[in-house]
């Protein structure tokens, strides 16, 4: 009887590989750390991973940071997959919106109230590794991102000055009051997350999938994200939809567009 | 409430290509980019539209760099920042292009979209040449081992693509790539802003009977498959789940099976492998190069990170073994590298507390020569030997491989250089091997230890100017606030160290070089070091400053010369007049003031008030 060989590795079996090295590599270097768990489709790609990369489990706390204007299907599908996955969550919430930057456009200031939901929630358990799904495709100051990029303790991003990172050996700063955002999503594009999704049967909100010709391709809070007109209602059809498509994924979220560097301004403070 | 979906499909997705574009500021990468991307129509809709709204508010023409250009930084100051991905379609298959900056300080953004690409467009301006960036980044391409370059030859349209003096570039090009060992895969006369022979075919350049860029990139091979290769892993982390270890690790090259015998790491203790893991998944017993996986052991082992698993049985499928490693090194801090200097060797999951041995050769970017020099300068290239306390295992560098990719941090676990391993080093003729071992204790323990942070304050002036009273007054006032304090003064130092030297410049010199070791091993254990040293001449405390490295701090006793003079403590200043002692400091031989002291302390008033300056300073220093 001839032996089995190796399989051979597609597109998808090499961003996995890639995104279980990273999880691992945070998992050993940055203790203690966290995932954050936003209930959209590609932190839930990541949970996924970190299952894959932890034989079925997810040896760390998965944060939500709550603004409290989540639609009320993205709660329900929190409670019933904390359980189903056996998942450590932990709650953080939001100042109210009037204490945010006063020069920043409305959309985005609503939206800066998770970053400083979020600073709190690290400042507390103080997370040296914070692990996030964004990706380079969604949005172009994302693109500049590092797969392991450090935050001082103010938790600014500083551009200008990120550490060099080749070869896989990613920046591990050991100073009191820096953490790392961790990105093992990075890589993947969203018909990426999509195909992945489909291939590992990967439970969504259903919030994604149209429903009277129209359907969201990006969530975010109920008062600052918009649907878009599709009528895809299974992964099979956004698929189909996406390898058509010529807009953006993040054409439906309103802080992207309110000025020309409303969204670099948010990441430099420590949004996502 | 959820939505589950039919299983998953069998459809297999093509595996993206990364190219990085490289070339001299301005000879039009970002240029080339906005291109491809507008050929291949690649842009979403919209884009073009605010590209063009950008450009109009900036009283520009269109201008494609403004697709990567993505921050307001960038398109204010017309730079590219950091390094970034867009993936494009040709013919169906992905690429993802790498845009790196071409400004020479963000070497160390370039190599982080350079690394892991699988060809460069090195893009050189058909009227200017091969500059100094095209030869660092040739250079670079070469270290990080890129396997296909291809050569653009831009702006080709400023020659009127004339074939004689494209020829010429051609040519210097191909001299400098040769040199590096870079296979070249086409040289291509272009206009990136017009789209001649991007994907077009330029009917300006009708003699030139090569492929379009498209053309050439889809011509780029996959990379070959390593499964042939003998196994290696190198353990990434040791869990244990539900009562069961797991081996977690990616494999580098080679395949591994249920049954195989591997050995463990240095330690030479071998294995069987009982189980491939993988989380839903269907069961294979085989898994092969770049999987992610996780292994069951029998006997039921405890490796540690950094361990590398390899075939046993076959001293032919070993790694290389040595405890002095050639590297060439690429160096990304912004101050130079010494022989002596102490860092991590970070290899795949591996770390080891290595020295650098010798500096053996340092590349000038001028014409590629090597030659051989003290220090690395920053962003430069060097050939240097690495001292190991123990025997490693390691595979040599190779082009396309994830074999022997060195990396060095510093002890603030900063990447400070890149350093792929060429091989074991062969000692030095003629001269005794030195074998440094490296402090496992880190700053931040030590630190803990002594309560606070340790530094060197080498204090210069003239003879008699008050430098060792300062000292020891400072020693005594540190000394009771519980801070770990060493005074290191010239005559103290000449009655036993230095008993053997005089006080010709080459004794001085060679003097203050065993000052400067003994205050750094001191530093190294947490001390902080008053030295209290005339030290004359700038080129000797530069010396000492290479040695001590970034925890010296130069003091300047500013004392009057006459003051100094009338003080004469020991009554030196009357005997060099006499013309008893010669070469004397401040009579017979010049005194060279520090020209930028990181403390001034004046010497020529009260004492508790000069003691207090430098006390103050070394509170800063070690807070």
């Amino acid at each position: 009887m001839a032996l089995e060989e190796a399989r051979t590795m597609d597109g998808l079996d090499q961003l996995e590989a890639q995104s279980i090295f990273i999880l691992r590599e945070a998992y050993r270097k940055l203790k203690p750390m966290a995932l954050l768990w936003s209930l959209g489709k590609d932190s839930n790609v990541m949970v996924w991973l970190a299952r894959k990369a932890f034989m079925g489990h997810v040896p760390f706390p998965v944060m939500h940071v709550d603004t409290g204007k989540k639609f009320p299907e993205m709660y329900d599908f929190r409670d019933e997959y904390t359980k189903k996955w056996n998942l450590d969550l932990v709650l953080g919430d939001c100042p109210p919106v009037e204490e945010m930057d006063p020069s920043l456009p409305p959309a985005a200031r609503s939206a800066a109230r998770k970053t400083v939901g979020l600073a709190n929630l690290i400042d507390k358990h103080k997370f040296r590794g914070v692990v996030a799904g964004i990706r380079r495709d969604e949005q172009a100051t994302r693109a500049k991102e590092r797969v392991f990029s450090p935050r001082g303790a103010s938790h600014q991003w500083d551009v200008r000055n990120q550490p060099p990172e080749f070869w896989d050996q990613y920046a591990t700063p050991y100073e009191d009051g820096m953490h790392v955002r961790v990105h093992p999503l990075l890589a993947w594009r969203e018909l990426d997350i999509w195909r992945y999704i489909e291939r590992e049967n990967i439970p969504l909100v259903d919030l994604y999938f149209a429903k009277d010709g129209k359907r969201y391709r990006s969530l975010g809070d109920q008062d600052i994200t918009s649907p878009i007109e599709s009528n895809a209602s299974t992964v099979a059809e956004v698929i189909a939809e996406l390898e058509t498509s010529r807009t953006s994924e993040r054409a439906g979220r309103a802080m992207d567009h309110e000025s020309e560097d409303a969204f670099e301004r948010l990441r430099v403070a420590g949004y996502l | 409430m959820t939505q589950t979906h039919s299983p998953s499909s069998q459809v297999r997705h093509g595996v993206s290509t990364p190219i990085v574009i490289v070339g001299h500021v301005d000879h039009g990468k970002s240029t080339l980019i906005g291109r491809l991307l507008y050929d291949t129509d690649s842009l979403p809709d919209g884009r073009l539209v605010q590209i063009v709204e950008s450009s109009r508010k900036r009283g520009l023409a269109v201008e494609w760099s403004f697709l990567l250009d993505s921050l307001q930084i960038e398109r204010d100051q017309g730079v590219t920042v950091d390094s970034t991905r867009i993936p494009f379609q040709l013919n169906g298959r992905d690429f993802v292009i790498v845009d790196a900056p071409g400004h020479r300080q963000f070497l160390r953004n370039m190599i982080t979209g350079a690394a892991d690409a699988e060809a460069a467009v090195l893009v050189v301006d058909a009227a200017e040449g091969v500059r100094e960036q095209t030869r660092r980044h040739a250079m670079l391409l070469r270290l990080i081992g890129i396997n296909h370059v291809i050569v653009l030859l831009n702006k080709a349209d400023s020659i009127g693509f004339d074939e004689a003096k494209l020829k010429q570039v051609e040519g210097d090009i191909r001299q400098l790539l040769a040199r590096l060992e870079i296979n070249v895969n086409q040289v291509i006369p272009a206009s990136a802003r017009d789209g001649d022979n991007i994907a077009t075919r330029s009917e300006k350049a009708d003699w030139y009977k090569g492929p379009t860029l498209l053309e050439a990139l889809s011509l780029i091979q996959p990379p070959a498959s390593r499964h042939a290769l003998p196994f290696r892993m190198p353990v990434q982390d040791v869990y244990r789940f539900e009562g069961i270890r797991y081996v977690a690790g990616r494999i580098e090259r080679g395949t591994v099976r249920e049954g195989d015998r591997l050995v463990i790491g240095g330690q030479g203790q071998e294995a069987t492998v009982a189980e491939v893991c993988r989380w839903h998944a269907p069961h294979h017993p085989v898994a092969g190069a770049g999987e992610s996986i996780a292994l069951r052991l029998e006997p039921d082992l405890v490796p540690d990170r950094g361990d590398l698993l390899f075939p046993a049985g076959d001293e032919a499928a070993a790694p290389q073994k040595a405890a002095r490693l050639k590297t060439r090194l690429f160096w990304l801090r912004g101050e130079p590298l010494r022989v002596g200097e102490s860092f991590r060797l970070r290899l795949a999951t591996a770390e080891y507390d290595v020295t650098v041995a010798a500096i053996d050769a340092v590349v000038d970017l001028d014409d590629l020569s090597l030659s051989p020099a003290d220090e690395v300068p920053p962003d430069g290239f060097a050939e240097i030997t690495l001292a190991v306390a123990r025997n490693i295992l390691f595979d040599p560098f190779a082009p396309g491989m994830p074999d022997g990719r060195g990396v060095l941090v510093d002890r603030h676990q900063k990447i400070v250089g890149g350093a792929p391993l060429i091989g074991p080093a062969a000692l030095s003729e003629g001269s005794h091997a030195i074998h440094p071992t490296a402090s496992g204790v880190s700053d931040a323990v030590r630190a803990g230890l002594r309560g606070h942070g340790r530094a060197v304050f080498w204090m210069t002036g003239l003879p008699g100017a008050g430098k060792s009273t300062i000292a020891r007054y400072a020693e005594e006032a540190l000394s009771r606030e519980g801070l770990h304090v060493t005074v290191l003064d010239g005559d103290t130092v000449r009655s036993g160290l230095c008993s053997d030297l005089g006080f010709s410049p080459e004794d001085r010199r060679e003097n203050i070089r065993r000052v400067a070791h003994v205050a750094r091993i001191l530093a190294d254990a947490g001390q902080i070091v008053l030295v209290a040293l005339v030290s004359p001449l700038v080129r000797d405390r530069a010396m000492a400053k290479t040695i001590i490295g970034e925890d010296w701090h130069e003091v300047f006793v500013d004392t009057a010369p006459e003051l100094c003079r009338s003080r004469d403590p020991k009554g030196l200043y009357a005997q060099a007049e006499e013309g008893r002692i010669a070469e004397f400091t401040g009579v017979s031989s010049a005194y060279e003031p520090p020209e930028q002291p990181d403390v001034i302390v004046p010497g020529d008033g009260d004492v508790a008030r000069s003691v207090r300056h430098l006390t103050d300073a070394v509170h800063k220093a070690v807070r």
